[in-house]
């Protein structure tokens, strides 16, 4: 074959290992940087990721925050509201993950790279890390808002920063629960109308927005033994100080749970797309 | 490795593929020769797609083998990935990104270095007569500009095989001409073409050889004056509309056509073959009918279209076929681009 080969593209037959490792990197890189590109122009995605989770916080600190009363809340209810809010804007941000891949999947842009050589996990992954960075802008922002409206970190930086990366955590395993959905489900309008749907029960019925004891019985039970709950309550800690307890072991039990389970399907989806 | 060099670009042994009870394909042979193009002809939902995403690997069959310049697309699908271009029914094209940076990234993803990938790209470009709007997003490009982005994008890997999934369904007829350039320009260059398509003059003017597609089955191959042939040359067409008179009007053409006439109930659409007689075809033809008194509207004299090729080989027009495939599958493909572009090669008057 060497005799034949004179382009400066060709590439060796059965690239080795490393070669492959190299090229998966790269391929990941390429995609991440084409799927920033697209998130800077479409201004949209813009007001979808950054206008609405500021709105959020302003409604909620000004509008519920005196309605809603938080004993024992060093700093009152905006400390109290913040790690919850930040949590459903890591969460809500994977909205554009699902959208964006039912979208490249119906245009066959899927196909496309499909059948090239690249790499295949990079389609996912380099919309997994693209997403990550929208992610943390987003949740950094809605930080700076926070302090804006009076909420502070109790605890020191070390913590404060772990608070952001745990929000991360929980969305990045939600992220992939929503590449698995935008791929199975393959469709842009289902995906926007009912495809994350079920994000509002999770993060609302939860402790992010108010003491769980203030609601009934029944939903007590759920928002008790979910994981955005985990997450959020160990979030609080993590701002505001106190003991540490059995949520944050719980919260990363979920959330490695998760990308165990949704992380092979997403794949699987992604090889089966159509 | 010289084996991989020798025999033709495509074979295709006894494929077949099901989606649950859909067959789409029940077994089909394909012998491309390198440098050659193969037209793939056949109506909506005949397998074509299907056939196209197993070879490009973008699907498993069921059974059966195809290999691609010599290498089997299931076990050796990254090989095969190296040596192939797509461009697929809808232009793969990330419409937020300017011309150039969609290029430069499909670039960068084929593994070429920065700069490569630059000129690669700016080559392309120019090639494609899309250099003056390179720097714009591609959401502001016409569809055949959509279109030859798209088709540039499939060729920055240099591929050896380029598979066409009916790459001007949509586009004006202006734009379906300029298409039909480009793809005659990347045959000259010795790149081996495999094209689908629903339009029987498409597949005249571009393919060296064609297969028409039924079914999921390989229903009849050969060049494209061979299947004409075995329609019988022009079609002498007209509409009768009452349609109690069908009877009488497929009675009185019978008579001046070679080929059995086939009209349509519900349309009133009566067709038959003449062969090569032309115009003495069309005075016997209103003579004929004259005599008969039968009234008709728009009768003319037009080349064979991709109806009367399936009519001839099948017995059915291939928009029955398409509504009955249709019907039974999910997913609706692009309807209104479909018809409009047949209504158009209906009225293809010579």
């Amino acid at each position: 074959m060497t005799a034949t080969v004179v382009t400066t593209t060709a590439v060796p037959d059965n690239p080795s290992p490393l070669v492959r490792g190299r090229w998966a990197v790269s391929d990941t890189l390429a995609i991440t940087r084409r799927n920033l590109l697209v998130w800077f122009r479409v201004p949209a995605y813009i007001v979808f990721t950054v206008i609405q989770p500021v709105i959020f916080v302003l409604m909620f600190r000004y509008v519920f925050g005196g309605a809603i009363s938080v004993p024992g809340i060093k700093g009152g209810y905006v400390n109290f509201l913040m790690p919850g809010i930040i949590a459903q804007t890591a969460a809500f941000a994977t909205f554009g993950t699902a959208i964006a891949l039912a979208q490249e999947l119906q245009k066959g842009v899927i196909d496309r790279l499909r059948s090239m050589p690249m790499a295949r996990s990079a389609v996912l992954t380099g919309r997994i890390v693209a997403d990550t960075l929208r992610m943390l802008v987003t949740v950094l922002i809605v930080v700076g808002v926070g302090y804006a409206v009076g909420f502070r970190f109790e605890n020191g930086v070390f913590p404060a920063i772990l608070m952001v990366l745990m929000a991360i955590f929980l969305g990045v395993s939600i992220c992939v629960i929503a590449a698995f959905t935008g791929l199975a489900i393959g469709d842009e309008e289902s995906v926007q109308a009912f495809g994350l749907i079920w994000l509002f029960p999770l993060t609302f019925l939860s402790s992010a927005f108010v003491p769980i004891v203030s609601m009934p019985g029944w939903l007590q039970a759920f928002a008790n033994n979910q994981p955005v709950t985990y997450v959020v309550d160990t979030m609080r800690v993590l701002a505001l100080g106190g003991p540490v307890t059995t949520s944050l072991w719980k919260s990363l039990v979920w959330l490695i749970g998760i990308l165990a389970v949704f992380g092979p399907l997403a794949v699987r989806a992604y090889k089966r797309a159509s | 490795m010289p084996e991989t060099n020798s025999g033709p670009a495509i074979l295709v042994e006894g494929l077949t593929k099901s989606f649950g009870d859909v067959h789409a394909l029940r077994g089909i042979d394909l012998v491309v020769p390198r440098g050659t193009v193969l037209g793939v002809l056949g109506p909506n939902g005949a397998g074509k797609t299907t056939a196209v995403r197993i070879l490009t690997t973008l699907l498993l069959p069921d059974k059966g083998r195809a290999l691609v310049e010599g290498r089997d697309v299931v076990r050796e699908a990254a090989a095969v990935r190296r040596s192939i271009g797509l461009s697929g029914q809808s232009a793969a094209i990330q419409e937020e990104l300017t011309g150039r940076e969609n290029l430069e990234i499909v670039g960068r993803l084929h593994h070429l270095g920065k700069a490569e990938a630059r000129i690669r790209a700016s080559d392309l470009l120019q090639q494609f007569d899309l250099i003056d709007a390179a720097d714009r997003y591609a959401k502001t490009y016409s569809g055949g500009m959509q279109r030859r982005l798209d088709l540039a994008a499939s060729l920055v890997g240099r591929p050896q095989v380029l598979f066409l999934d009916e790459p001007t369904t949509g586009l004006d007829p202006r734009s379906r001409l300029g298409m039909w350039d480009i793809i005659r320009s990347l045959v000259a260059g010795g790149t081996t073409l495999l094209l689908t398509t629903q339009y029987l003059d498409e597949a005249d003017e571009l393919a060296d050889e064609i297969v028409v597609i039924d079914h999921g089955l390989v229903i009849a191959a050969g060049t494209a004056e061979e299947l004409k042939s075995r329609v019988g040359g022009d079609v002498l067409e007209f509409t009768v509309p009452d349609r109690d008179r069908i009877t009488d009007a497929v009675a009185a053409i019978a008579l001046v056509g070679e080929s059995e006439p086939h009209a349509d109930k519900e349309t009133g659409i009566v067709s038959v073959g003449v062969g090569g007689r032309g115009s003495d075809a069309l005075v016997d033809g209103v003579r004929s009918l004259d005599a008969a008194g039968v009234a008709t509207k728009g009768l003319a004299l037009r080349r064979p279209s991709l109806d009367d090729v399936f009519l001839a080989l099948t017995g059915h027009a291939a928009e029955e076929e398409e509504q009955r495939v249709r019907r039974g599958r999910s997913r609706q493909k692009r309807a209104a681009a479909t018809n409009g572009a047949r209504n158009k090669a209906g009225k293809d008057v010579s």
